[in-house]
């Protein structure tokens, strides 16, 4: 076995192996959210960091995902078979998605930013509204299927493997150097023949069935959702951004680094201080946009890089 | 005329005229946003956050000092100027030479102070909803309209109407300041080419710093006179936000007049709404008017913003 082989192997197997080691529900508690994180900040920085296309509404689809699965148990659908909004969940953001992103790609700069902010407020009113469909600001709920906490992680686990495979496909595939071709210079990019709306929307339709899909999660795990909690623009949409910023956007393990340290920080600040700890996201965002603007990741890629350049002397006569 | 119609046509009346009260108020609060918009080319997210800050300042000046709200615009007014320059001055403008991935860094950088603006709220006056107790607050001058036999009764809410002038005098003022001032001229000179405008000797760095902060101070006074009818929380900046920005884009990004006309039909648009469709989707009527805009006029209804 190689090094890097077993560099991988190694933390994968602890990975699959930590419910079989502990049971402590608050642990695992903490690992299914860490990587509902994950999907979440994949999700967006495939959107953000790699295509450029900054959304500030991104509740709007995991609250789709979410009510898709509270609705489909509430029209009767046993607990068990809530599973299938998983997928129906996903499906339903794509269609909202491609709706939004056909209406705002065509245009530049702020409004596709801003649209899907109001597409999450306007869904947020229709879910408070709607009583029949969505019982209202009561919101649904419903006995979620385990009661262990293994088989959530396990599921939980499954999604995120697959989307990180997904994007990972993605970015590796022509579709993701029109992605980054888009980013960084959409002119340039258009006058090479790239159909830059339709690539923007293909970008969207894959981030919003992964946010989709981990909104169906969070139903099937906790049981409960209302209006506020998943079209939440403090909440999920602007930590969707803060995960994808501290890891680092526009990096493969950026959002799973970003997702560890907005858990372990939002605990931490949840049992210490009572009320008004987003001021400290806040000003995590400020400081992270001021001197960090890469994230971890990205701030350690570039350490390296300049250690790499500082240790191989430039050739004579360059 | 039957009494049937009469009473129609009072509610239709009254709705419209509630519309354009707050219309003005709207449109103080779209000014400030579309200034920015227009001179630094960014959505400022924390507008509505702004507007938060002012009104806690205006409630504690009464409360305190027994100050009257629409006194206080005269404190809240350049106390948001400054408030607006140094955000600009020490955190957004240094951003602006910060090289990153993500393009929208300082629209970014805004949400972040409005989390901080409002989170510090929520710790400094707790989540609680406080009102001013003025007088006035529910006083109504009212305008019998005698048409076909029948009497309409309508009625005109005083700190509105109070409200409506002084928005009025503010947005012809900023108008003024813009047309006929040489750092009026600097402004728009700015918004038109920035480097043009640095190659001419503008302080262009300079003009950004007094933009924020008057479009702070604007949407500062749109906060003290909003006072007397509304409740102050924490968290009001939020919807006030999306308003703004729905307002820009109606009457096209950093054109002033439009601002005032986009915030007009945005609060015709929300009353008309709110008696003929449904109370509960009051605020989502702004969102569908906006997306139409965006489809159909994405320049703003007045056809002459910087799509």
């Amino acid at each position: 076995m190689t090094k890097t082989t077993l560099l991988w192997a190694l933390p994968a197997v602890a990975i699959l192996l930590i419910p079989a080691l502990t049971q402590n529900p608050y642990l695992l508690h903490m690992l299914i959210l860490v990587l509902m994180w994950v999907v979440l900040g994949q999700s967006w920085n495939l959107l953000g960091g790699y295509t450029g296309q900054v959304s500030f509404g991104h509740a709007a689809f995991f609250g789709i995902g979410a009510y898709t699965t509270g609705i489909l148990v509430k029209l009767g659908l046993s607990p068990a078979a809530a599973w299938s909004g998983l997928l129906v969940g996903g499906l339903a953001a794509m269609v909202v998605a491609s709706v939004i992103g056909w209406i705002c790609f065509r245009l530049r700069g702020p409004y596709f930013a801003l649209s899907v902010l109001a597409l999450s407020e306007v869904l947020r009113l229709v879910a408070l509204n709607w009583n029949r469909l969505t019982n209202g600001a009561e919101g649904i709920l419903f006995i979620p299927a385990f009661t262990s906490k293994a088989a959530y992680y396990y599921i939980v686990l499954a999604i995120a493997v697959a989307c990180f495979l997904a994007i990972r496909r993605v970015m590796g595939s022509r579709l993701g150097y029109y992605f980054l071709a888009i980013r960084e210079d959409q002119d340039c990019a258009e006058s090479l023949g790239i159909d830059t709306t339709r690539y923007k929307l293909y970008s969207l339709l894959v981030s919003s069935f992964f946010t989709g899909v981990a909104g169906s999660f969070y139903m099937n795990y906790m049981g409960f959702i209302d209006p506020g909690i998943v079209f939440s623009i403090e909440n999920i949409s602007i930590m969707m951004i803060l995960v994808v910023m501290l890891g680092g956007a526009g990096t493969m393990w950026g959002p799973a680094v970003g997702a560890v340290i907005y858990i372990l920080m939002s605990e931490v600040f949840r049992v210490f201080v009572k009320r008004g700890h987003l001021v400290f996201f806040g000003v995590l965002i400020i400081v992270i946009i001021i001197w960090f603007p890469n994230g971890v990741v990205g701030t350690i890629g570039e350490w390296r890089a300049r250690r790499k350049a500082q240790a191989t002397p430039a050739p004579e006569g360059a | 005329m039957s009494g049937q119609v009469a009473g129609q046509l009072e509610l239709l009346l009254q709705t419209i005229i509630s519309g354009v009260l707050l219309g003005g108020l709207y449109s103080l609060i779209g000014l400030g946003m579309s200034l920015i918009m227009g001179v630094m080319k960014i959505i400022n997210l924390a507008h509505g956050e702004l507007m938060m800050v002012a009104m806690y300042v205006t409630f504690w000046c009464f409360t305190l000092a027994g100050l009257d709200p629409y006194l206080s615009v005269l404190i809240a007014f350049p106390l948001l100027f400054l408030l607006g320059v140094a955000v600009q001055k020490f955190l957004i403008a240094p951003v602006m030479e910060v090289e990153s991935i993500l393009p929208e860094n300082q629209v970014l950088l805004t949400v972040g102070i409005g989390l901080v603006l409002s989170n510090l709220a929520l710790l400094a006056f707790s989540a609680d909803y406080r009102s001013v107790p003025v007088s006035y607050a529910s006083k109504a001058i009212y305008w019998d309209l005698s048409l076909g036999g029948q009497t309409l009764s309508l009625s005109f809410s005083v700190p509105m109407m109070v409200a409506f002038g002084i928005a009025l005098v503010l947005g012809a003022s900023l108008f003024l300041f813009l047309g006929r001032t040489d750092l009026g001229r600097m402004i728009r000179a700015t918004a038109q080419d920035k480097r043009a405008a640095a190659l001419m000797g503008i302080n262009t760095k300079r003009i950004t710093y007094v933009t924020f902060g008057l479009g702070s101070a604007l949407v500062g006074a749109a906060g003290s006179l909003l006072v007397p009818v509304y409740y102050v929380f924490p968290q009001i900046g939020g919807p006030f936000t999306l308003k703004a920005f729905i307002i820009t884009v109606l009457g096209g990004m950093g054109n002033i007049p439009g601002a005032v006309l986009g915030g007009v039909v945005l609060g015709l648009a929300e009353s008309l709404g709110s008696v003929y469709v449904s109370l509960g989707y009051k605020d989502a009527i702004g969102f569908v008017i906006f997306v139409l805009v965006l489809i159909f006029l994405p320049k703003g209804i007045l056809g002459k913003g910087s799509a």
